[in-house]
């Protein structure tokens, strides 16, 4: 019974993909149609500036707030997975998780608001004329990437053997070598995860970027999704595609790497 | 070095996350103005002096002004129900994930979650596809003669709803299946060696040990669905108020700055509980 349940649901998950797939080959305009087999689409797409502009600003993007993710979120997780007790620890905690649960639309509204506040005291004070657009899209979504690879480093950082630590200081290793040699190996994968995830979440944003960037800052997903309000047409249909195949590949890419990762010890 | 280590993520923090929900705060505070950024601050500076030049307003009005409300109820409404179909739809998906033999869990896990990974958008692109006037579910029900005439679909409570679970579905497993791999066989073999029928087994044992992470599971879709956006605004019926739709209406179309951020703010109030639920469920475990 909940055999026949699982395939319903797994149906129910992959089917609307599935047919997303094999539609984007079909020649015809009309979306799910099929007018026989013909690459035109992404031939359209492979032509359609637009796209193309929107979706490198969307790479480098993302790439520039998965990075800064990592290096914030992997200190955030260290925080709080290493440094026991401090005053203001309860406050950091709560910080750092508030990305993974706050409402998008607040989040995006209320970045949007710093935003403004910086923009207006720069002026007022300085006489600078800051803009925003790709910049503080990055920084709103690395706070986001933040956050998810804080949750990872930290669980990842609970399960290592301190003795590992312990025993390379007792051998006289000072904390940056301990860190170099032993820690930072074995968070490796870890850190290469939320990387990709941080990497996947602004890719696939909307709403927060939306809120956040300027005249200049249409990523693709504000592109798809001003399409997509209109209805699909074959070209976001073929372009759907393309990014299912991308993130595919990733998450084949992601299933080698934590595959390769040595086996736990202790 | 230490705390220059610390001083890091707290700052951005502190920066990003903290100052903008203060903000926040006080922008809601504010009255609109003819300016740009388009609000008068609360608090001025007129020769030398601050002036209190603030107002309740716009968090009066959410009270005043049944639209805010029903907005409210709504959103609670819509996020109830899409958390109660995922958990339906996911609880025996993920019984079927810890049934199956050792071997082929992570691949069927893998399934589940590469949804997620693939983007939202692409995904309502699809149903989208499927549910038109002229699509795909249509034409099937003409071609098998199931229905006359089109079917309205898209843009109604059904695609609304299919959307949602369908965006969330995943999240919804994912407890559940870990805390179903890992329950402990023995107590449901006690129970059947007591002469228990299976049914009564998994009614008395099974079902209530699941009870934790069913219930992460019901708000890990209630949570975000409170406030969600591009799914009704994709597929949902037009004009309907959610807050996260008015939210965005208010701060683009009507650019009421202050209302938006005391909607924000009311959102937050409603989403509180049930986030406070969620974290005490996640350091239970």
């Amino acid at each position: 019974m909940s055999r026949w349940l699982l395939a319903l649901g797994l149906a129910f998950l992959w089917l609307p993909i599935l047919l997303l797939g094999a539609y984007a080959f079909s020649a015809d305009r009309i979306p799910f149609q099929w007018g026989g087999f013909s690459l035109r689409w992404f031939a359209a797409l492979a032509g359609n500036e637009r796209v193309i502009e929107a979706s490198l600003l969307s790479l480098r993007v993302a790439a520039g707030a998965a990075s800064l993710a990592v290096l914030l979120g992997g200190l955030t997780g260290w925080v709080l997975a290493r440094w026991g007790r401090f005053r203001g620890r309860a406050l950091f905690g709560i910080m750092a998780g508030a990305p993974l649960v706050l409402p998008e639309v607040v989040t995006g509204l209320s970045l949007l608001l710093l935003f403004v506040v910086i923009q207006g005291a720069a002026e007022a004070w300085a006489g600078w004329r800051l803009d925003r657009g790709a910049g503080t899209i990055v920084l709103a979504h690395a706070t986001l990437g933040l956050a998810y690879v804080a949750v990872l480093v930290q669980a990842r950082l609970a399960r290592l053997d301190p003795r590992l630590q312990d025993a390379a200081a007792d051998l006289g290793a000072g904390p940056g070598t301990v860190f170099r040699t032993v820690t930072l190996p074995q968070i490796l994968p870890t850190l290469a995860v939320g990387w990709l995830l941080a990497f996947t979440l602004s890719l696939d944003d909307v709403v927060v970027a939306s809120f956040v960037s300027g005249p200049a800052g249409t990523t693709l997903p504000i592109l798809i999704f001003s399409s997509l309000r209109m209805g699909l047409t074959p070209e976001v249909n073929a372009l759907g595609v393309v990014i299912l195949g991308a993130s595919m590949l990733t998450a084949g890419v992601l299933a080698c790497f934590i595959r390769r990762k040595p086996p736990p010890l202790g | 070095m230490r705390r220059l280590l610390l001083a890091l993520p707290l700052g951005w923090l502190l920066l990003l996350v903290l100052a903008p929900v203060l903000i926040l705060l006080w922008i809601a505070l504010a009255t609109v103005g003819d300016s740009v950024p388009p609000f008068d601050p609360p608090l001025a500076w007129q020769g030398g002096a601050p002036v209190w030049q603030g107002s309740g307003e716009s968090l009066l009005i959410l009270i005043e002004d049944d639209f805010y409300l029903r907005a409210l109820l709504r959103s609670v409404t819509v996020a109830l129900v899409s958390a109660s179909l995922a958990l339906l739809l996911a609880y025996p998906m993920a019984l079927g994930i810890a049934e199956t033999r050792p071997r082929w869990r992570p691949a069927l896990l893998l399934l589940v979650m590469l949804p997620i990974w693939t983007g939202l958008l692409p995904r309502l692109g699809a149903w989208i596809g499927l549910l038109r006037d002229g699509g795909w579910v249509n034409h099937w029900l003409l071609e098998l003669g199931l229905a006359q005439q089109p079917a309205r679909l898209l843009y109604t409570d059904m695609a609304l709803y299919a959307g949602m679970v369908h965006s969330y579905l995943p999240f919804a497993v994912l407890p559940l299946a870990v805390a179903l791999m890992r329950r402990d066989r023995l107590v449901e073999a006690a129970a059947a060696d007591l002469g228990a029928a299976p049914g009564r087994v998994f009614l008395t044992v099974t079902l209530p040990l699941s009870v934790p992470a069913a219930a992460a599971s019901f708000l890990l879709v209630f949570i975000p669905a409170a406030g969600e956006f591009v799914v009704p605004e994709l597929l949902g019926p037009p004009d309907d108020p959610l807050l996260g739709r008015v939210i965005w209406s208010e701060f683009f179309q009507n650019r009421d700055w202050p209302l938006a951020a005391a909607l924000s703010l009311a959102l937050l109030a409603v989403l509180l509980v049930p986030i406070r639920l969620f974290q005490r469920l996640g350091a239970a475990r």
